[in-house]
Order: structure tokens, then sequence, then C-alpha cells
């Protein structure tokens, strides 16, 4: 019986000969870019101009020194983590009461806020910068971190509202109505009942703030000028007198790469249970 | 302890969800009978505080507590689908309302969690979450959880329904010997005729909304005061044939027998049966009460085509369908084989039947057997077990 059950799957393994080598060429072709970066980061600028290969003649980590000693290019490597921060704890702070309000009242227009919500993700970003540039003139906070994390809440908000609300409505409002007749008030309800019942959901809800405000570059780009310049606007603005330096940009295309490798990393059990239970 | 519900009336979305029910209820248990949608949930919901009624009054031991929000209220709710805290343990789960209640000390608590978890059979399983716990011990917990803190008014709603069949029964019997002597007012909702009689508490069976009938329930299955109370106590489904009360009998498809002599029901004064000149009546009769193939004398004989015949080891239900394209169900004892599309005969004994009237649905006259069964009490307890 059991050695019949192997045999089968076995069986159903050799029915696709071919997975294991299209999975490793999508692969490749994945990594191909990722590799290449990482390779120029270690090599000296005149070798990646002068030969080509794959393997690096004269491995070097003085792209990464420059990158660490510089504080052009460290600064906003920090700027983009605090403000990228920011953003997600703020982002959190607000959607999580929303998504609550959303998915246990009902209160006139409710269903229309809550589509009009998505509303303002449907709209390029573009079209906010110039109201953005002035308003934070006028009221202080351009070039600030707060400012650019404020910015992003403009569309990290809805999503994460959408997404908190789809965990929350899949929790039975019975819960809220026991925590209720056990004599909860509802703060209480929801740090010691609530908050620990959908923290995948938050995790997977950080994920996606961290990662939206991260690779955003238009509006980053606008409202900050030297304190809180993001890496990815350093990084457009590397062309110097001396052409551009390859190598230190490799680098910082690599280090650049890292924070969300390593969100992700965190989160990545959340991810994959939210993608089955929410609507992410 | 005493509760007491005074015209409670609510409507969501133009339909009515109670209408005027007024109740006093007492310390121990009562049950609360009735159809999906009859209105339980929704009442034990207007008793907890979770549902505002449109009008009435809410009195607990005297004290309005109609517009008190349910955090301030001592009830304790256990619902049908198992609601525990899932991020906490068993432990914490029963601890949770007796930590809010501020009136124990740690030990007291510790304590009272304790003798809780032994009572329900919880006690090798604290340290666990409810995510890895059975049904049944789940639905365990949720029921420790109510128990822990005394409190004047306890809902379970349906709290057995969702379980396999049985851990119901040993459930069951715990908690009647739980409840027996309780001092708070414990009201139990069940859609199970069966669970009802079980439980031999104080009934209130709810139709659509309203109160049909409250009193004790072998009595209600004895003598079902009207239509809707015989239905909702009949597990299986009562079954219902049309007919006419004329010149002093009871004619139904092609079939009479005398009208038994009208009872008058204190609640229901009735006019005498035989004394009508033609009025419309449905009779009930109970399926382990239609026999096949051999008939008393004065039994009543109905020709019928087999539908299907369902056995299920102890009894054997056999679907048959009347002239008229009348429905009929025989529950008959232990397997018996018989061949769909055949031929063969009903038989009911009068005394057995019910007779109602079409349209106020009230028993106008039961068999002299049932009234009978009320008067002894050995034969009520037979008559009360529906599957004897």
């Amino acid at each position: 019986m059991a050695g019949g059950q192997v045999a089968t799957a076995r069986r159903a393994r050799r029915q696709l000969p071919w997975a294991r080598t299209v999975f490793w060429l999508y692969a490749a072709t994945l990594m191909l870019p990722l590799l290449w970066m990482f390779g120029m980061s270690i090599r000296p600028n005149e070798d990646i101009l002068g030969s080509f290969s794959l393997i690096p003649q004269r491995a070097t980590l003085d792209n990464y020194q420059t990158f660490f000693t510089d504080p052009a290019w460290y600064s906003s490597y920090l700027n983009s983590i605090i403000y990228t921060s920011m953003n997600a704890v703020m982002s959190l702070i607000v959607a999580i009461p929303a998504a609550y309000a959303f998915s246990r009242f009902r209160f006139a227009g409710d269903k229309h806020l809550f589509f009009w919500l998505l509303t303002n993700r449907m709209a390029p970003p573009a079209v906010f910068l110039l109201p953005f540039f002035q308003i934070y003139q006028s009221v202080g906070l351009f070039d600030t971190h707060l400012g650019v994390a404020i910015a992003h809440m403009l569309f990290n908000v809805p999503l994460a509202v959408w997404i908190l609300e789809g965990f929350m409505s899949g929790i039975p409002r019975e819960i809220d109505e026991t925590a209720a007749i056990d004599g909860y008030s509802l703060p209480r309800f929801f740090i010691k009942i609530f908050l620990p019942m959908i923290r995948s959901a938050i995790g997977v809800t950080a994920f996606f703030c961290f990662m939206f405000s991260w690779v955003e570059l238009l509006i980053a780009r606008t409202i900050t000028s030297v304190n809180a310049k993001p890496i990815a606007a350093t990084m457009t603005r590397t062309v110097s007198a001396a052409g551009v330096d390859w190598g230190l940009l490799a680098a910082a295309g690599v280090l650049t790469i890292i924070p969300g490798a390593v969100v992700i990393w965190f989160v990545r059990n959340y991810v994959a249970k939210g993608f089955a239970l929410g609507r992410v | 302890m005493a509760l007491i519900l005074d015209g409670v009336r609510l409507r969501r979305r133009g339909e009515i969800w109670l209408d005027d029910i007024s109740l006093e209820l007492s310390s121990g248990m009562t049950m609360l009978v009735g159809p999906m949608a009859a209105g339980k949930t929704t009442l034990m919901r207007v008793v907890a505080g979770l549902l505002p009624p449109d009008a009435g009054r809410v009195t607990v031991n005297g004290a309005d507590v109609t517009s008190v929000p349910v955090r301030k209220r001592s009830v304790a709710f256990v619902y049908q689908q198992f609601i525990n805290y899932p991020s906490l343990s068993v432990y914490e789960n029963i601890a949770s309302p007796l930590r809010l209640a501020r009136d124990l000390s740690r030990a007291g608590i510790d304590r009272r969690v304790r003798e809780v978890a032994e009572l329900m059979g919880l006690g090798e399983l604290l340290d666990r979450r409810p995510a890895e716990l059975s049904g049944g011990q789940q639905q365990r917990t949720a029921i420790a959880r109510a128990l822990a803190r005394p409190v004047d008014v306890l809902l379970l709603d349906e709290p057995l329904a969702n379980l396999d069949f049985k851990l119901r029964e040993q459930l069951r019997a715990d908690l009647r010997t739980m409840f027996q002597g309780s001092s708070s007012v414990v009201l139990y909702s069940t859609a199970d005729p069966t669970e009802a009689l079980t439980f031999a508490a104080p009934t209130v069976v709810l139709g659509e909304g309203r109160v049909r009938h409250v009193g004790e329930v072998a009595e209600m299955y004895a003598r079902p005061p009207t239509l809707a109370v015989a239905a909702a106590l009949s597990d299986p489904p009562l079954n219902v044939l049309p007919g006419v009360v004329r010149d002093g009998r009871v004619e139904c498809l092609g079939t009479s027998f005398p009208a038994p002599h009208a009872h008058r029901p204190a609640h229901s004064p009735v006019q005498d049966v035989t004394q009508e000149a033609a009025q419309d009546v449905v009779l009930g009769v109970r399926p382990h009460h239609v026999t096949i193939g051999e008939g008393g004398p004065g039994t009543l004989a109905f020709p019928a085509e087999i539908r299907l015949a369902e056995v299920t080891g102890s009894a054997t239900f056999l679907h048959l369908l009347l002239t008229g394209r009348r429905h009929l169900v025989a529950q008959l004892p232990g397997t018996q084989l018989f061949v769909p599309g055949e031929s063969t005969t009903a038989f009911v004994d009068p005394a057995h039947l019910f007779v109602f009237d079409e349209n106020s649905g009230r028993l106008l006259a039961a068999s002299a057997a049932s009234t009978a069964s009320t008067a002894s009490t050995a034969s009520t307890a037979a008559e009360v077990d529906p599957h004897g």
C-alpha cells in the first residue's frame, strides 16, 4: 500500500521531465541582471567598460567603500529607510482603525467611501506633484522625512485599508461581541484580542507600504532637495564631468535591493498567508 | 433572579424579527424552541444587549436594562459557532471575564478557572490554543468561559448544533445536570425537538418572531395547542393532511372517522367541533404513528405509492404518496425493505391524529389516547420520546 503510493508519487513527478530545466532557465533569466549588477559593483570602472566577462578579473570593494564614506550617498540611503519606515508605521496607525470601522460598522455612504479610497490609487502620482510641492513649500514640510512619509500615505493608506479590511471581515463579529459581553472596553479588546488575531495582516500591509514607498521616486524626488533626498534620486544624478561611475552605481543598486529583501524575508510566511486569505 | 421581557419588538429592513414578545423567566433553565428564523437568536441578542429593541423593555431583577450597554450587563453568551479568543490559551480564555470583573484575587481566579475547566473536562488542555482543540473541546471552552463568572443571565444559542451526534449527546447530559440548580436565568435555544424534550425544562416555543406557547414541554408534546407548536416539537417532521369536519365526522382523503369530542383548553375557547356544519381542518400525525400492512379495528386506511425508503438502521423512513399528491412519512421500526413504485396501504389510528383548525391553527380535538397520556406520568414519558 505504502509502496504503491510512493510509486504513484514518482510517476506523478516523472510526468513533467522538463519542469526542473524550465524552472532553472526562468530563474537564471530573472537573476542575470542582478548577478550582472553585483559583478559590476565589485569591479573597477575600467574593467566594466573594457572587457566582457561574467567573472571579475580584479575583485574590489572600493565601490562600496566610496558609497559608505561619501555623505551624499549614505545619507540618501538612510533618508529612504527613515521615511519608508515612518510611512509604514503611520499608514498602519491610520489604516487599522479605518479598516475596523469599514469592516464592522454600517454608516451612511460607507461603501462609496470605501470605493473612493481606492480611486486615490487610480490617478498617476504625477497629478499630485504640483499641489504637494506648493503646499509643502508653504507649511515647511518641503525636504523633510515627515513630508515624504505623509505624501506616500496618499497611496499607501487606501491600500492598507483595503488589505486590512479583507482580513478583518474574515474574523467573526461574534468575537467582538463576546469580548463586549466579557467586559472588554474597545481599546483593550483591540490591543489584547484583535491585534494579535490580525498579526499576519499587519505584517503583509507593512510590507506593501514599505515596498511602495521604497520604490516610489517621482514624488519623493520632487518634494525633497538635500536633507531628505531618497537614494533612488541620488542614483539618477550620478553623471558627472568624469562620466558615469558605473561601479559605484552598481554598488548602490545592490544595497538598494537589500532592505526590500530583508523585509520580505521577515514577512514571507505572512505574505503567502495573506495572498490566500486577504485581498492582496 | 428574574428576567422579564415586556412587549419587545424589533423590525429590520421592513421585516418583523420580533413581534410583541412578553415573557417572564425565573432562575434555572428555560428552553427556547423554534424552527430556523423563528427569532431565537434575535431574542437572545436583545436579552444580551447586543441588539437594541425598537420597542419594549428588558428587566433583570426589577431593574430596566434595556438601554444598559453590553459591557455593563451581567450576561454570558455561548454561540452556535465555537467562539473563543484564538490568540489566548484555553486558560486565558476562561480567565478573561474574571480578570475584567476585578472582583477576584489572582489566586481566586486561578482556582475558579481550574474548577470550571475540570467541570467541562478541559483540565488537561489549559495550555492549548483554541485552534489546537477539537470542535467539542472548543465549544466546552466557550461554555466554560460563560460559566466562569456568576451572571444574572446565561444565554446559550444552539450551543450543540454544530457538534457531531455523539458529542452532542454527552454534552447535553453534562449541561443538564449543570444547569439544574442554577441561580442564574439560563436561556437555552434549540431547533432540535429531541433536545428540547430531553431537557424537560419550562419551554417557550417561538415562531415567526412571536411567542407561540409557553409551558411544560412534555405536555406540549402530548397535546400541542397549535399546529405551529406541534410542528416545532416533532422530529421527524409532523405529517400534515387536509380534512373537513362534517356532520360529526372528520373526512380526510376519502376516509372518515367520528370526530372526537372537542376539548376546551382553558386558553382557547373553541366551539364544539361536532356542531359545525362543515369546517376545514388540518390533521397532524407523527411519523411513528403511521403503520404499514396491518391495521387494527377502527384505523384509517390510506392507499399509497412508495416513493422512497430511507434505512437508518434502527428505523426505516418510508416516504409515501397518497391520493391528491399528498406526502406522508412513516417511521417503521428496524430495517425493512420496500420497493419504490409499489403500492401499499398506510394505516393511522385516529386516536393519534391531532385535529387543528385550518384558519387559527388551534387544536380542535386531540385523540383520547394522547389526552389520557397527559394524565398519567408513566405514559407521558413514553409519549415524550419522539423515537419511541
